[in-house]
């Protein structure tokens, strides 16, 4: 196996609020091979788009800052970096799909004019080749028209068609680790297919590695090669897509998979968890899924579990496996 | 008692597009555009379809949130669309609703008892001590501590609110709630917890929904009866088993097969519509969705197909299943 494109370890990044210190990020350790779909799910809170955003140096700072771990990006640390060489990377090797595509377009600018700085800046382009770029790029995303739309402001598209610029853009300079975050959430499903068609058609056609966080476990299923679990902040599952979800090991992803109603069979009731989300802090004990969880012993509470490996390519944070690792021996 | 809480017939929404110095009316957007259902006592109606294609629309017309602009609304066998305001008010106590975002749909200056104790005082039911204690009754119901009454929206999470939501929706004792997404806003975790909470009330009370949402899975889980819309009518209607066992309608059938499954050994044969929705102030002639239908004919284009029987208890308006083709090839 070659060298993971993206690699990180022990990520922990804090927001130093008026209401103390939240541990957003709490010590997350991932990697993403070259030319692989990594899904990170979790709900709201769980600390997942922080963890992307700080691939990117774009933690909102103040409040949130990265107080410890390191970002590999080819073995090269991004943590460390200057500012100034970080703006080299982002658009470039790393970019990013963000949400909401209407407050990520700047609406002063038409979507050409958008395009076009990126890569004269990363690519050293020509007007006129930038443009052309443009355009390449918009008809590659299946924009009609992309001689004309390319000279169309944003607030002039619909949501699905401002996604593909968002991707049009991000694909620009052919980067080598795409993030998607949550790019199909304000989408309607026919439009999410199309998409999530284009997605995996640039993962499976340019080889480009794709950062897919959502709380969508159906896009998951569908998208994925390899999936984290994230909960309050720290991953508690990570495995291939069919061992989440055909072998879910740790009782937080077992519930959240049978909460999910499924088109594919008739349940009389759903599962659910009980329970909030836990309000994130510095003093938390324990594991953090312990009061919510059906399965929780004594020392679930009194003290955190370790990312172990279970099985090949496949590491649950959880007293119950760990147990039965230390029985089998 | 049997039969049908709620018979709608031909129920129009249409804004007008003004233009120019004068405001002259230059068109309509057509929100709605004639739809037809009735929902029976007791059971789940879904309402489905993507953005803009009038679902909450039709949803709030029928309680009259907003007037329509043609059609009748009978509830019990009482045309709602007639009625004076004063006659609305009081018959507002059987239909209440439940709104998707649970953020703006609560007043945030008032605590939490306050906000149950309102739609009492508004209907004049009980004195304060009834009504205290009927608030404690809602509270419990829905799973709220008694405690948490004093404290106000901002002080609960997403799921709680929407739990405030539907216990203010039961405080009238209401025989139909129109639930308008009532839980895309929310965590998978917690959107389980308020669906089952929904059926458990539906059980306990006897209660009737109108359940509007764009989620093909939860509406499969917890519907009886589906009615699909697109660009302000409705295309299919029929129940649940049938829908998702062979829908019939070329929209329906790209519909769901967009729809993702939370299992990855399952590869669906997708159809991936090509374009997007057309704008409803300019609506395509004929069938509204022949610009993107894969099996669109020359028909389409020019007549609107009506929605017929196509098979037993299932309504379709496509041309596919209307003779037209039998008759094109004789």
């Amino acid at each position: 196996m070659s060298e993971p494109i993206l690699k990180i370890e022990n990520l922990h990044t804090h927001f130093f609020t008026d209401r103390g210190e939240i541990p957003a990020v709490d010590g997350v350790d991932l990697y993403i091979n070259p030319g692989e779909v990594l899904g990170v799910v979790g709900e709201s809170g769980c600390g997942k788009s922080v963890t992307s955003l700080s691939v990117l140096r774009l933690v909102p700072s103040p409040p949130g800052r990265i107080i410890e771990g390191r970002i590999f990006l080819k073995g090269q640390d991004l943590v460390t970096l200057k500012e100034k060489e970080m703006r080299k990377i982002r658009g470039d090797a790393v970019s990013m799909i963000f949400q909401e595509p209407m407050t990520s377009l700047n609406p002063l600018f038409t979507v050409g004019q958008q395009i076009i700085e990126i890569v004269r800046l990363h690519r050293g382009m020509s007007k006129r080749q930038a443009r052309d770029h443009a355009v390449d790029m918009l008809r590659n995303v299946g924009i009609p028209r992309p001689e004309s739309i390319i000279d169309e402001y944003p607030h002039q598209l619909s949501g699905g068609m401002r996604q593909r610029v968002m991707i049009a853009m991000s694909i620009s300079c052919n980067p080598e680790l795409l993030i998607a975050d949550e790019p199909t959430t304000a989408l309607d499903v026919t439009i999410q297919a199309q998409i999530l068609d284009l997605i995996r058609r640039l993962n499976e056609e340019q080889g480009t590695a794709v950062m897919m966080i959502t709380h969508d476990l159906g896009v998951v299923a569908e998208m994925c090669h390899r999936v984290a679990v994230m909960y309050a902040g720290k991953v508690v599952e990570e495995g291939s897509v069919h061992d989440i979800f055909k072998r879910p090991l740790h009782p937080y992803t077992r519930g959240l998979i049978q909460s999910v109603p499924r088109m594919d069979e008739t349940r009389e009731r759903l599962y659910s968890i009980p329970g909030n989300v836990p309000v994130l802090s510095t003093e938390m004990q324990g594991c953090r899924f312990a009061p919510r969880c059906p399965e929780a012993m004594e020392i679930c509470h009194q003290s955190l579990p370790q990312l172990t490996q279970q099985e090949e390519q496949h590491s649950c944070r959880c007293w119950l496996h760990e147990r039965s690792q230390e029985d089998a021996v | 008692m049997s039969g049908n809480l709620l018979e709608v017939k031909g129920l129009k929404k249409y804004y007008p597009v003004q233009k120019g110095f004068l405001n002259s009316t230059a068109g309509y957007v057509k929100a709605v555009d004639d739809i037809s259902f009735s929902i029976r006592r007791g059971e789940t109606f879904g309402l489905v379809g993507e953005s803009g294609c009038g679902k909450s629309t039709a949803g709030r017309s029928l309680l009259r949130l907003m007037e329509p602009t043609a059609g009748e609304i009978l509830f019990e066998g009482r045309d709602i669309t007639k009625l004076s305001a004063g006659e609305l008010r009081k018959q507002r106590r059987e239909m209440q609703m439940v709104f998707q975002d649970p953020f703006s749909s609560l007043d945030p200056r008032h605590t939490v008892e306050r906000i149950l104790e309102e739609p009492m005082i508004v209907h004049r039911t009980g004195n304060a001590r009834e009504r205290r204690a009927a608030v404690d009754k809602l509270a419990d119901v829905v799973g709220l501590a008694k405690s948490q009454l004093q404290r106000y929206p901002h002080q609960f999470s997403g799921g709680q609110r929407q739990r405030i939501g539907i216990a203010r929706a039961l405080a009238l004792q209401p025989k139909l709630i129109v639930a308008d997404e009532p839980v895309s806003a929310l965590d998978v975790s917690i959107q389980s917890q308020v669906i089952n909470l929904m059926q458990d009330l539906q059980h306990e009370f006897g209660l009737t929904y109108l359940f509007i949402a764009h989620d093909l899975s939860v509406v499969k889980h917890i519907c009886d009866r589906v009615a699909v819309m697109y660009l302000g009518r409705i295309i299919e209607i029929t129940d649940k088993h049938s829908l998702y066992a062979h829908p019939q309608h070329p929209y329906t059938k790209a519909l769901l097969s967009a729809v993702p499954e939370p299992d990855p050994d399952i590869r669906k044969q997708r159809i991936i519509l090509q374009g997007e929705v057309p704008s409803p102030a300019n609506a395509p002639v004929g069938c509204s969705f022949h610009t993107r239908c894969p099996q669109a004919m020359e028909v389409c284009r020019k007549e609107r197909p009506p929605l017929l029987e196509t098979d037993s208890a299932h309504f379709t308006a496509c041309h596919l299943y209307d003779g037209t083709i039998h008759s094109q090839l004789a």
